[in-house]
């Protein structure tokens, strides 16, 4: 029985310390993942397959002493002299059951079944959700064994179409669609599992070395003629088989006899920013005066031809591996035990047709593994066992796989961001760097409020880089967000297909989360000057502004509280002045409320109020509790809005200004008022201004009053 | 030839400074002693008995005048001939200030008869003239009794006579009117964009030159940034405008290939270069010697050396402790570090004016003449006022409408609310003033026949396409 790590352990405990006290030399950025599939060693009764597609490990227990024989699979690759490091794939003589354990990486519950002995087993896969089994046990056919719930479980058998060709595999290319990749060729089935047979899609005669497949981009890379290095990709989808144009690779040095030099164990295919390439592992010769390896990469495109576009700097030789891991070429080295990572994305040398690029960060090892210990078994050796890395008997499969086989377990391999965070100093690079990966947020978060804050402080320039980094981020975000918005709206008319929203990724760091997890602790902290503070506040607002991105009322009034705070309202008016802080009618109120410790705060509020246009209930309100009665009316009738006024509330405001010419002004105004509109200048019982009335008549007389004019 | 010209040939002699005399009462209290409270008298060639008798005349009016208003002193003296005005600044210290009133020169029977005009000159603006005239010596000396404490009499005496000896020269008084009583300061208009650029500028030049405390930045004689307060900016924006900036203005409008600017210092990747401080870069023997300035005397009474420096139309003024000295290897690296930088942000805001000229419509040269004034951020517009000459702002109008001017914001002073002035003038000129919180706006309207609802419509609309975005009562 295999055992799995016990669940919850993300990280293997023992590890991540190990892996700080090792950080002396720099933390490792490579890590395998917490939880791996487990599975019994690789022995003579038992085999192991993976199946890139599924990404599954198949383990096959031979329940008779199985005969060893050839077959290989291969992981480190080395220059000049292709070394074998493992050897480990045993067969099934026939006589006898195979149990079949099924593991995943995604999928934690193993499937488990039993299947007749009918000699070695080649190669076997499942069909994308499980559907169907395929089984190749010789070099002319290929079994298969449905697993849908009510369909026929006998096996049946597909021969390949070609005559005395051999199958070198097959792949899945969806749940009931496969392809034989024959010496001579490659064949394109749909499986009909009801009928228990397979319905040729369409073949193609071509002459080949050895494959590759690729599940992710669906793509078939064959390799042709003698030398084996001219490539024919094959893309399918829902049973089209589709011919892309072959490219050649050049290699090293040209090849002094006409043999095999373009080896599959060189050659890898992975998806990259969304871009299908092929990664071609380039040994450093002799001949040429390169500094060392390289993995050139070519560009794959759906349409169009193939091309060389990057060129990845080893500058070492020995023995490589390679896997892409959140879109890096990740580069294992067994000599020094160590990895480099690529990232196309940054800037590199470009030469007019390729970029070349350095590794992004130092070279370092993969994150020190323990071997989690659990169950009776290890109650022997009770402290983990660490596991050796870069071990000559790891497998790695595209895009993150790695499997030890001699230890048993399959991995996938993660790339850790904070160890980044002290690797990459210049932060700009860092930034470019971080932004692209997939669980970016919090660590982007980390590196803004580190580079706000001692002993670490960035300088304006760098912060302002950085700001300007993340809102190019965030911006292009908000476009797609509109432009699917609008694609939306307009299309409700016309029956379009909707496209798809925009994906909010982790790198789209808005305003909200610079505020809450940056800006608002920052300025709480006030550890640094406030100028600095001030400056840094600013450098965020300009760089929304440059992006064009609608500042959030919260960034304003952290900046009008730090002004304040430290007195500086001339610096405010001026930003006010200038409209850097824009109107709103929250801010309005704000500036309002500092008109006790700042009195032109009132002068830019009303300021304010006006240009919004909306807030003229605001600005009445402002003025009458200043007691500037006359003003307020003169402002409501300039906006025609005198007929509808409530004459309570002026006669009320302009009573506690206790002037009596003040109060008369507003009354008469009232009164004409009601001679205009109902043709009498007396107030309705339902105005309630009978108190406003008495008072007048006290101070004025009851001859005062208007009389009603009548034609 | 001038009496070729006949009778009735008028002439008009603006007014003059008589004398300008600064004492302190408290110097020589004792009788005899009365020389000793002189501390500065200008001009310096009048007999000594005069000087005396003249201070004891001022000190006596304030002293009388005083039993009637004990808070607030006679601020003037009005005689036939000239009028006096006093000034207080620091306690016991007081200025005088005497102007000749302007005259009339008639002819009659071929002699010249002189007609004293007593109520030409108004008081505010002579007032405020005396008051700059404080302010800038404490821009550049400190306060009185700053000079008396770091080194008695004889150290503030030389000060003042070192200072108004030639300050007293560039005040021109027949051209002093409403501007001079509100010493605004013009700001540049700019968009938010340009505007955030600019302040991004100057945090990043104060990081790197991190000995600067204060920096300040103008465009074209204009205001855009301030880290000083509003009273030190207001009167070293004064300074700059009128006296420094006008000083250097020869060789940018000598343009690049001639000769003056083929002798300037520097090099071809910017056009920044120092107007205070060392000329040539490239001399060791440079003097890095840079003006000193006192602000914030009120309270933490700072003193700094002030860096001026300039890029096309782009003007920073940097303000370091008066503590550090700064080197010509600091003077170097300002220039590498700002003057590649600043020259890019004056081509940036020039393009950015530009355009939003553009946007705005054209903005074609007002029709209205007017004068605006903002009391809470001393912001100050003009369409009267030609663009400012060497140290003289001339008003494109009739001294009798700037005159006029001048009453209506003696009138705004007096009361607190908002008012709104008309008057006729004379030749079809209205005038009209208008006050609202603490702005006030001066228009000047010519318009045939026009009446008083046609006028206030006018003004209507100037606001509405001038002051739309500000709280302005119609």
């Amino acid at each position: 029985m295999s055992r799995e790590p016990p669940p919850g352990e993300e990280e293997a405990p023992g590890g991540e310390g190990e892996g700080r006290a090792r950080a002396g030399e720099g933390g490792c950025y490579l890590a395998l993942c917490g939880r791996p599939v487990h599975f019994e060693k690789a022995n003579p009764v038992n085999c192991v397959f993976f199946d890139e597609a599924n990404k599954q490990s198949m383990r096959l227990v031979v329940h008779l002493l199985g005969n060893c024989c050839g077959a290989r699979s291969c992981c480190w690759v080395a220059g000049s002299e292709p070394v074998i490091l493992l050897e480990t794939v045993f067969a099934v003589r026939s006589g006898g059951a195979t149990g079949v354990v099924v593991k995943g990486l995604e999928d934690r519950n193993p499937i488990s079944f039993r299947m007749e002995d009918k000699g070695e087993v080649k190669c076997i896969k499942f069909s994308l959700g499980n559907k169907i089994l395929a089984v190749q046990r010789t070099l002319k056919s290929v079994d298969f064994l449905n697993f849908i719930p009510d369909s026929p479980q006998l096996e049946y058998t597909q021969e390949c179409k070609t005559k005395n060709a051999n199958i070198l595999g097959f792949c899945w290319t969806s749940s009931t669609e496969i392809v034989f990749i024959t010496d001579q060729g490659i064949e394109f089935y749909q499986v009909l599992p009801e009928k228990r047979s397979l319905k040729l899609l369409k073949n193609q005669s071509i002459n080949v070395n050895w494959y590759m497949y690729c599940p992710e981009s669906s793509v078939i890379l064959l390799s042709t003629t003698v030398l084996g290095n001219v490539l024919q990709p094959f893309y399918f989808k829902s049973g089209t088989m589709s011919k892309l144009s072959k490219f050649e690779i050049e290699l090293p040095a040209a090849p002094k006899s006409s043999k095999l030099s373009l080896s599959e164990r060189d050659i890898a295919m992975a998806t990259i920013y969304g871009q299908l390439y092929v990664l071609y592992l380039r040994h450093h010769s002799r001949t040429s005066n390169s500094t060392g390896a390289e993995v050139v990469l070519y560009h794959l495109p759906r349409e169009g031809s193939c091309k060389k576009t990057h060129i990845l700097k080893l500058n070492r030789t020995g023995k490589f591996a390679l896997n892409v891991v959140d879109n890096l070429v990740v580069v294992h080295h067994q000599d020094t035990e160590t990895s480099v990572i690529f990232d196309i994305k940054l800037k590199g040398e470009f030469d007019g047709s390729t970029t070349i690029h350095q590794f992004v960060l130092p070279p370092r090892s993969i994150q020190p593994y323990q071997i989690p210990v659990a169950g009776p078994a290890s109650v022997t050796s009770q402290s983990p066992v660490p596991c050796k890395l870069y071990s000559s008997s790891w497998i790695v499969f595209q895009p993150d796989i790695i499997i030890s086989a001699s230890e048993g377990y399959l991995w996938s391999l993660q790339v850790k961001l904070e160890p980044v965070v002290n690797l990459l100093l210049d932060k700009g690079r860092l930034m470019d760097f971080l932004l692209q990966r997939k669980e970016c947020k919090m660590v982007i978060l980390s590196v803004c409020s580190q580079m706000l804050s001692e002993p670490e402080r960035g300088s304006l320039s760098v912060i302002a880089t950085v700001f300007d980094k993340l809102n190019h981020e965030y911006k292009k975000y908000l476009e797609a967000e509109q432009s699917y918005t609008m694609v939306v709206e307009a299309g409700l008319s016309r029956s379009n297909p909707l496209p798809k929203r925009p994906v909010r990724t982790q790198a789209v760091i808005d305003q909200s989360d610079m505020y809450t997890h940056v800006l608002s602790v920052f300025t709480e902290k006030k550890e640094a000057p406030h100028k600095f503070t001030i400056a840094v506040l600013m450098e965020y607002i300009r760089s929304l502004n440059q992006f064009q991105i609608a500042v959030q009322h919260y960034l304003y009034e952290l900046v009008i509280k730090t002004l304040v705070q430290h007195n500086l309202f001339y610096m405010l008016h001026q930003f006010l002045q200038y409209h850097v802080l824009s109107d709103s009618k929250p801010l309005a109120c704000l500036l309002l409320s500092l008109e006790s410790i700042y009195p032109p705060a009132h002068q830019l509020s009303l300021d304010m109020l006006k240009r919004l246009s909306t807030a003229n209930d605001e600005i009445v309100e402002v003025l009458l509790s200043k007691h500037q009665v006359l003003a307020a009316l003169r402002f409501i009738r300039g906006i025609g809005g005198h007929d509808s006024i409530s004459a309570r509330k002026f006669l009320d405001a302009a009573k506690q200004a206790e002037d009596d010419m003040l109060f008369y002004t507003i009354f008469r105004f009232f009164e004409q008022r009601n001679q205009r509109l109902r043709g009498n200048p007396s107030f309705t019982p339902g105005e309630h201004c009978e108190e406003h009335v008495t008072f007048f008549k006290q101070v004025f007389g009851e001859q005062a009053l208007m009389k009603p004019t009548t034609f | 030839m001038a009496t070729a010209a006949g009778a009735g040939q008028e002439k008009q002699l603006a007014p003059t400074l008589l004398s300008f005399f600064i004492y302190n009462p408290k110097l020589g209290p004792k009788e005899g002693e009365e020389e000793k409270k002189i501390l500065f008298y200008h001009p310096n060639e009048v007999e000594k008995n005069e000087k005396i008798r003249n201070v004891g005349l001022c000190e006596a009016i304030v002293q009388f005048t005083r039993t009637f208003s004990p808070t607030k002193p006679a601020k003037s003296l009005h005689t036939q001939k000239n009028r006096q005005f006093f000034h207080e600044p620091e306690e016991n210290f007081w200025m005088v200030m005497v102007v000749r009133n302007p005259i009339i020169e008639k002819h009659k029977d071929g002699k010249p008869v002189y007609e004293y005009q007593e109520e030409e000159l108004l008081d505010k603006v002579y007032s405020s003239v005396l008051q700059q005239c404080y302010s800038m010596y404490k821009l550049f000396n400190g306060t009185f009794l700053k000079a008396m404490e770091d080194g008695g009499v004889k150290v503030l005496k030389e000060r003042l006579e070192k200072f108004f000896h030639r300050y007293l020269q560039t005040l021109h008084l027949q051209s002093c009117d409403l501007l001079d009583v509100f010493c605004g300061i013009s700001f540049f208009p700019l968009d938010k964009m340009t505007y955030l650029k600019i302040q991004s500028f100057i945090n990043r030049m104060e990081e790197s030159l991190n000995i600067v405390k204060y920096t300040a930045f103008l465009y074209n004689d204009q205001l855009i940034w301030s880290g000083l307060e509003q009273d030190d900016m207001r009167i070293l924006y004064k300074y700059l405008t009128t006296s420094l900036f006008p000083r250097h203005m020869e060789p940018e409008l000598a343009g690049r290939d001639s000769p003056i600017r083929a002798e300037m210092p520097g090099n071809l990747q910017h056009y920044g270069r120092f107007l205070t401080g060392p000329l040539n870069l490239n001399d060791p023997e440079a003097k890095c010697r840079f003006p000193k300035i006192f602000v914030n005397t009120d309270d933490t009474y700072e003193e700094l050396h002030l860096i001026v420096y300039k890029a096309m139309s782009a003007a920073v003024c940097f303000m370091i402790d008066a503590s550090i000295l700064p080197t010509l290897e600091f003077c170097r690296k300002l220039d590498s570090i700002v003057g590649p930088q600043l020259t890019m942000l004056a081509s940036d805001i020039c393009e950015q004016y530009n355009i939003n000229k553009r946007i705005s419509g054209a903005e074609k040269e007002p029709q209205f003449k007017f004068i605006y004034f903002n009391h809470m951020n001393l912001a100050e517009k003009s369409t009267i006022h030609m663009r400012k000459t060497p140290s003289v702002s001339l008003a494109s109008v009739h001294p009798d409408l700037m005159k006029i001017l001048g009453d209506i914001n003696s009138d705004f002073s007096r009361i607190d609310e908002d008012e709104e002035i008309i008057v006729k003038a004379m030749s079809d000129y209205w005038v009209v003033g208008k006050k609202s919180d603490q702005r006030e706006l001066y228009v000047i309207l010519n318009q045939k026949n026009a009446n008083l609802i046609e006028v206030n419509e006018e003004v209507k609309k100037l606001c509405a396409t001038q002051f739309n975005n500000i709280f302005f009562l119609d």
